[in-house]
């Protein structure tokens, strides 16, 4: 019998050996893509096929109605869409930016500058990686109010630029900066916020993806924000937005349904773009992920 | 010496500067995550309406939770525990199943593979409550009822999401559905990264298959992915819970889809027992806390 000769990760080409593997992996695969196509799908069928009986999984007349009939029911609601949308794209910008600004700024911190209290800072950062944000939702409700925020942008911006995981891959990633950059830039007489931006920034971009990816998922879906610190409709998301169309319509009424499957891809779409074109990054930021 | 030798080595020893740069961060974080938690633990032993101060109860929030509570008892908490141990710990195990097979594959299929086990991670919210309604229709025309008519397997069709039967093992499916999250993506990491001298000097000290393989030169070698992963899979599990009620409505039909983070709904935001849902958030941050400290226990540096 030949000996066993350890087998190969990441193989070049493929093998027989293979075979195996894609027979246990793509049932799964597959179970797991059908509802993403679903929503693909549903989002596109005019009012027959939505309730077609039997129930038809595939879209055979693609129409854009019920994007049309989206927009028509902001119209009669008072408020116009745009303005969710607008809400929505201005929040999620500011919280992403200010995100990966102050987390790049304390991840190089807390990786190449020695200063008191910084093991203790890394160590309550790592332990809050298991923060639970549902847990704590009324006292963060208190906080907000203590700060005069509801009602007002700054509840729906301030409360999410902290994500304990985005510093920890960014903080993990500047840890393989090598410390020879730093010191042969501290020789020519450079500052810390010109090391900050000429050499941490430009080596991390991965990281930088991966953290803006993490961030942009928290807020772009973020129910939380609008439903608990704001009451003044005009200053809610579009994934509030979006969550009251499908509840308050139930999915089984005939112009309900349609509306939320439409909600739901342009929800569900920006997310996945963004993890698609950004998706080599994390899978290099991830390699250095590792909790120690 | 030269005197700018000094300064630099000063500088790479000691930097004040660094306060500066961890100020903006740590100021956001103290208010809106660590405040938050010091302040769930003092409330926790208060009684407290939202309205007028809260007053000092000491232990009876607690001591109602664990007595006085039916609902707690009788279907939160095991709901809970069950949920916890299927997504998060088998979901934790099916992460590395999978991201263990697809280290196998060539990169092209890998990739893809990924992305589509990863994608409903990314379905939070809405399009998540749109699709597994539609999914789950009560009526002939779900899409379940359907396709099970169909085959035969049952008759009539089921009103799933108020069957008190059905309710949480749907929940527990769907959180399993949307569990290959970022742990799942760390571990694939970890795996593509592990030196492949290793395996072929196990080998060579007389490994024999792929098994052997996983259990003593992988996972050992991983060690830090698989804590990172685990911690992220326990806390996407239970932020994933809030999906029971988007479904079904808080409370859910029977309580049979009520897990710990929609009881502190309940009582925060329905009925407004601040100082009792204080003391349920501290249960969840403690259980949490258990998984973490056992998965340390497993994967941390000190063997």
């Amino acid at each position: 019998m030949a000996a066993y000769r350890g087998h190969r990760t990441n193989p070049d080409k493929f093998e027989k050996s293979q075979i195996k593997i894609y027979l246990l992996i793509l049932p799964m695969v597959l179970l797991t893509g059908l509802p993403i196509v679903f929503i693909i799908f549903h989002a596109f069928k005019p009012m027959e096929e939505l309730f077609a009986f039997p129930p038809k999984f595939i879209t055979t007349n693609p129409t854009l109605d019920n994007f049309r009939k989206l927009i028509k029911a902001s119209r009669s609601a008072g408020i116009p869409i745009s303005k969710y949308v607008f809400n929505s794209i201005f929040i999620t910008a500011v919280v992403v930016f200010g995100s990966l600004l102050f987390s790049t700024m304390a991840a190089y911190a807390l990786s190449k500058l020695k200063f008191k209290g910084r093991n203790v800072m890394m160590q309550i950062n790592q332990i809050a990686l298991m923060f639970v944000s549902v847990a704590v939702m009324i006292p963060r409700y208190l906080v907000v109010n203590k700060l005069g925020m509801i009602d007002t942008y700054w509840a729906e911006i301030l409360p999410l630029i902290a994500l304990p995981v985005g510093l920890f891959l960014v903080k993990q990633f500047v840890d393989q900066v090598p410390d020879s950059l730093i010191e042969a830039a501290y020789m020519d007489g450079a500052k810390e916020w010109q090391i900050y931006l000429k050499v941490i920034i430009p080596l991390i971009k991965p990281a930088i993806a991966t953290a803006a990816i993490l961030v942009f998922q928290q807020v772009w879906t973020n129910l939380e924000t609008s439903n608990y610190y704001i009451n003044d409709d005009s200053l809610k998301s579009l994934a509030f937005y979006m969550n009251t169309l499908t509840s308050t319509t139930t999915t089984n009424t005939v112009a309900g349904q349609g509306v939320a499957a439409a909600a739901s891809l342009i929800m569900f779409l920006p997310n996945l773009i963004l993890f698609c074109i950004l998706q080599k990054n994390v899978m290099n930021t991830m390699a250095h992920s590792g909790i120690k | 010496m030269s005197p700018v030798k000094t300064k630099v080595g000063q500088r790479m020893h000691s930097n004040k500067n660094g306060y500066v740069f961890v100020a903006p961060y740590a100021i956001l974080f103290i208010l809106f995550i660590l405040a938050p938690v010091i302040m769930a633990v003092v409330l926790s032993f208060t009684n407290f309406n939202a309205i007028q101060w809260p007053s000092f109860v000491g232990f009876l929030n607690y001591i109602n939770l664990i007595t006085g509570d039916d609902v707690f008892m009788k279907y939160v908490l095991p709901n809970t525990v069950k949920y916890a141990l299927i997504v998060g710990v088998g979901g934790y195990v099916l992460a590395f199943l999978l991201a263990w097979g697809l280290s196998n594959l060539t990169k092209g299929p890998r990739t893809v593979f990924a992305l589509i086990l990863y994608s409903p991670s990314m379905t939070t919210g809405v399009a998540m409550a749109v699709l597994w309604k539609i999914m789950f229709t009560g009526d002939q025309t779900g899409y379940l009822n359907s396709w099970l008519m169909d085959i035969g397997a049952i008759n009539e069709p089921i009103i799933w999401l108020t069957n008190t039967n059905f309710l949480l093992p749907i929940i527990i499916i769907i959180g399993l559905w949307s569990s290959m999250g970022v742990g799942f993506l760390s571990i694939l990491a970890g795996l593509l990264n592990v030196d492949e001298a290793l395996y072929e000097a196990a080998a060579i000290d007389g490994v024999k298959n792929r098994f052997q393989e996983m259990i003593y030169v992988t996972i050992p070698s991983m060690k830090p992915q698989m804590l990172f992963a685990a911690v992220m899979q326990i806390v996407g599990a239970f932020q994933n819970g809030m999906i029971s009620t988007l479904l079904a409505g808080n409370p859910t039909p029977g309580y049979a889809g009520q897990l710990i983070v929609n009881h502190i709904e309940d009582y925060g935001f329905i009925r407004y027992e601040m100082g009792y849902a204080a003391a349920v958030s501290v249960v969840l941050l403690l259980i949490v806390q258990i998984f973490s400290s056992v998965s340390t226990k497993l994967f941390g540096d000190n063997d």
